[in-house]
């Protein structure tokens, strides 16, 4: 579905990324670990449309990648994905107006009912129904991240792109968040991309790890050298995940 | 307990707000009886009751030769110049800032002459107003607009520069064009901040109107007091510039009133 070639992405005295090749096919749900400074972010940013490569080609679905960010590929950041001016239920239902009213952005009467009904619907996936009048911030960090989850699934992309969404979360709330991600993803037909810097979450969460890092390193000069996907390694599925080291704990006393 | 965890509480907090207004009224009087004692014709500091008399008859009794109340015509002619100025400041600032913070294109044509511009002093071109305005409303309103509107286009281009990049990448995975970012995104989230500047311009505003009232008017405050500053009529110089005073401090607070009112989600 994703076919990224040969891409490099250079700053003017600074090689960011270098010899990018990875191929995903439809409904993988790739991590991206790596130290900071790595790529991560400018390769996410590539993949939404923010960022040009300096050279090579990211094709999807047989078509180049749009240049700019548009509704195919959702994006929930660490901080700032959701608007602070709308409530929690505008949040969501601004997605599905957006692309119904081109001039006021808006919908009304019947059709902004059934929006409403959709984006509560939305709401109640990721348990929010009851703050749908809230200001985000009058929500708890987790909360604002499971609304900028609804409101980015809510026009249903293909592609989602999760930049450490939950990094600033307590670690508890995260393994709800977790479920909550995989329950969407089993749902919805998605692929996802998702960086973290937390390597236990890039294990299990994901079917595929990639780790980005710097095969070459000029002691001299650290900006010469780019950093590439030097690790592509198959993970296990969350619960699937579960059960190998079920396996793995019960061996030993089997023999 | 320590002075820095000391709070005024309750009638504290009215009794330590009146007091100093209570201190100058004091000194006033003290200093207006003793320089009348001294010399009973002094118009320089004019005792309550000359004040008094005075406001009464500017503000409650017709004026003898047109018969208008002139209190009330002064603030009328004055606050309409002021509201029609600032107003068009904010609507320019608004049209103008947006696509200057929002739009690359637009700010590269617009910026720099802009900034060019806010750097002229608007009092040094009001003869100019005048003579391409004449010396009817419409120069005093632009000697407003001219003088405010330039702070309020940077301050509104600065103000959707400093949105986070996030929301408006976001917006556009919901499929939004420039438009309805600018419409849905933008436009919202600058309205409040476009409100307290225009709370921050309102000083000088008031500058500029007096300005231009002083020089070519026949109504308004500013023109009163110049023109009873020929009689040393500090009588009816002290009720206005307190009137002025006190305006200027409705607006404020109305303003911020109003936008708490408006965007609960400011601020927070």
């Amino acid at each position: 579905m994703i076919e990224i070639r040969n891409v490099w992405k250079r700053y003017l005295d600074k090689t960011v990324l270098e010899k990018v090749s990875l191929h995903v096919k439809k409904n993988e749900f790739v991590t991206i670990v790596g130290a900071s400074g790595c790529g991560k972010t400018t390769f996410l940013r590539m993949l939404l449309g923010e960022v040009e490569p300096s050279e090579g080609s990211l094709v999807v679905d047989g078509e180049p990648l749009t240049p700019e960010p548009s509704v195919d590929r959702g994006v929930v950041f660490q901080r700032y994905s959701v608007f602070p001016h709308l409530t929690v239920l505008e949040n969501v239902l601004v997605g599905l107006e957006l692309s119904h009213a081109r001039w006021l952005g808006r919908t009304f009467g019947r059709r902004r009912a059934q929006n409403e009904e959709r984006a509560r619907e939305m709401l109640a996936k990721v348990s929010l129904e009851r703050t749908a009048d809230s200001y985000p911030s009058e929500l708890s960090g987790g909360m604002q991240q499971r609304l900028a989850l609804a409101q980015t699934l809510v026009v249903a992309p293909r592609i989602l792109l999760l930049d450490e969404p939950f990094g600033a979360l307590d670690p508890g709330y995260r393994s709800d968040m977790h479920e909550l991600l995989l329950d969407l993803f089993a749902e919805l037909d998605l692929t996802v991309f998702m960086i973290t810097h937390d390597i236990a979450e890039g294990f299990s969460l994901g079917s595929r790890l990639l780790v980005f890092d710097k095969p070459r390193v000029d002691p001299h000069n650290p900006d010469l050298y780019g950093a590439t996907i030097t690790f592509d390694l198959p993970v296990g599925h969350h619960r699937r995940l579960d059960s190998i080291v079920d396996t793995m704990n019960v061996k030993p006393g089997q023999e | 307990m320590r002075l820095i965890n000391r709070r005024p509480r309750g009638l504290g907090i009215v009794a330590s707000a009146a007091i100093p207004f209570a201190l100058a009224l004091i000194l006033y009087v003290v200093a207006s009886s003793i320089r009348l004692a001294e010399n009973p014709d002094d118009k320089l500091l004019p005792d309550l009751e000359t004040i008094g008399a005075a406001i009464e008859r500017v503000a409650f009794e017709p004026d003898r030769r047109t018969g208008e109340y002139i209190f009330w015509i002064d603030t009328a002619a004055s606050l309409t110049r002021l509201a029609t100025g600032v107003f068009l400041a904010a609507l320019v600032a608004l049209l103008v800032g947006v696509p200057n913070g929002l739009v690359p294109w637009f700010g590269a044509f617009w910026s720099p002459a802009i900034r060019a511009l806010s750097m002229i002093p608007p009092l040094a071109i009001l003869p100019i107003l005048f003579i391409v305005f004449g010396v009817g409303e419409l120069a005093k309103v632009m000697l407003i607009l001219l003088g405010t509107a330039p702070f309020l286009m940077r301050d509104i281009e600065q103000r959707v520069r400093e949105l986070p990049r996030e929301q408006l990448i976001k917006a556009q995975t919901l499929d939004a064009t420039s438009w309805q970012v600018a419409l849905r995104v933008v436009l919202p989230q600058v309205l409040p901040r476009l409100i307290d500047g225009v709370r921050l311009s309102l000083g000088s505003a008031w500058l500029f109107l007096i300005a231009a009232e002083a020089i070519a008017s026949t109504d308004g405050l500013g023109y009163r007091i110049f023109l009873v500053r020929r009689y040393l009529a500090m009588d009816v110089i002290l009720p206005y510039v307190a009137w002025i005073t006190f305006l200027a401090f409705t607006f404020d607070f109305g303003l911020r009133r109003l936008n708490r009112r408006l965007f609960p989600w400011y601020g927070a």
